[in-house]
């Protein structure tokens, strides 16, 4: 029986592996806040994933943290007096000409009130982080 | 002279692949594909001191209020109609009532020149649309409560920019003769020019009061 010569194997291994290596995002943050994105048609990717900057809002998903909407920056629960300082050290990790294509992607629970997303809209504004997306997830209605 | 032949030792790698193996299941594991989509909005820089809020005035016939209340009902009001939704059915068109995106493209085109819907100016886009009436002064006005809930928000939202998307679609097609999707960048933005996006967010009121 002739044996199947696998000496080519590793090299097509580590074309995989690099694709892998380059095209992943570490995970860098764990949720803390429970999010049901809501639904909306009209959707557009985020392109640059090194220019996004996420909001998270909702509910804690510990019940220590009573049942109202929580805003998660980075790995820790904040304010909305803390944004300016977030989106400025944010736009300080940046190269000066990506700072202008600076996104912030607000991703909060279908349930929130407005009145937490408008707090959060003004403090951007106050940042000059202008450009925003609300992050929603792609459905056909 | 006597001819040591050397011999090269060979490296054994018939582990390198299982190695790999490892690491390439690793990178499978952690890697998350999945891309953020989203709503783009761009918001109105701070004003410069507080006294000066929303002073710009605009045209009562050139706007378009679209006001979402504390029980998640919407209210589209022009000069020429006003219409409220109750559920999402009746926002998309469903139960009788022009849909809203209906409503946003009848105020942002006005066809026939309508005295109550937005003025009509003539302005030059480039061959191939040339010089075509628009209603370059329109706002669509997007108000609502503390308490409105962010899905009907965005609900809300997203009609409004399916109704600009449609519209550019529309556009693409007499202009260009093919999709939005296909055209070039160049010309998309020539499209966009001719329909921009001019949606408003005004801050909101405490209308229904409420937690």
């Amino acid at each position: 029986m002739p044996e199947l010569n696998t000496a080519s194997m590793p090299d097509l291994v580590f074309a995989i592996l690099f694709f892998f290596m380059v095209t992943t995002t570490m995970r860098s943050e764990t949720l803390m806040v429970r999010l049901k994105l809501p639904q909306a048609s009209e959707v557009q990717k985020l392109e640059k994933k090194s220019l996004v900057t996420y909001i998270n809002l909702g509910p804690a998903m510990d019940i220590k943290y009573g049942t109202g909407t929580q805003m998660q920056l980075n790995d820790k629960f904040a304010q909305v007096e803390d944004i300016q300082d977030y989106i400025a050290q944010e736009k300080a990790s940046m190269n000066e000409s990506d700072q202008q294509l600076m996104t912030v992607s607000i991703k909060a629970d279908e349930d929130t009130r407005m009145r937490y997303i408008s707090d959060v809209k003004q403090a951007l504004r106050k940042a000059y982080a202008l450009k925003i997306s609300y992050s929603a997830r792609k459905a056909e209605n | 002279m006597a001819k040591k032949k050397r011999k090269v030792p060979s490296l054994n790698a018939s582990s390198m692949a299982d190695v790999s193996f490892l690491l390439l299941t690793f990178f499978l594991l952690v890697s998350s594909m999945d891309t953020d989509s989203g709503l783009a909005r761009r918001l109105p820089p701070p004003p410069q001191n507080e006294d000066q809020l929303e002073t710009v005035k605009v045209q009562e016939r050139n706007l378009l209020v679209v006001l979402v209340n504390s029980s998640n009902e919407t209210m589209v009001k022009s000069q020429v109609s006003t219409e409220w939704y109750q559920t999402d059915a009746e926002l998309h068109g469903r139960g009788n009532k022009p849909s809203l995106k209906d409503k946003v493209k009848e105020f942002v085109l006005n066809t026939n020149n309508n005295p109550l819907l937005p003025e009509l100016m003539e302005e030059d886009f480039g061959a191939p649309i040339g010089t075509v009436p628009v209603t370059a002064d329109h706002v669509v006005s997007l108000q609502n409560d503390a308490t409105t809930s962010y899905k009907t928000y965005i609900a809300v939202q997203n009609e409004l920019v399916r109704a600009y998307n449609e519209l550019r679609q529309e556009g693409a097609r007499k202009y260009f003769g093919s999709d939005y999707d296909n055209l070039t960048t160049d010309q998309q933005e020539q499209v966009n020019k001719l329909y921009p996006q001019r949606i408003s967010e005004a801050e909101p009121k405490n209308f229904g009061g409420g937690n």
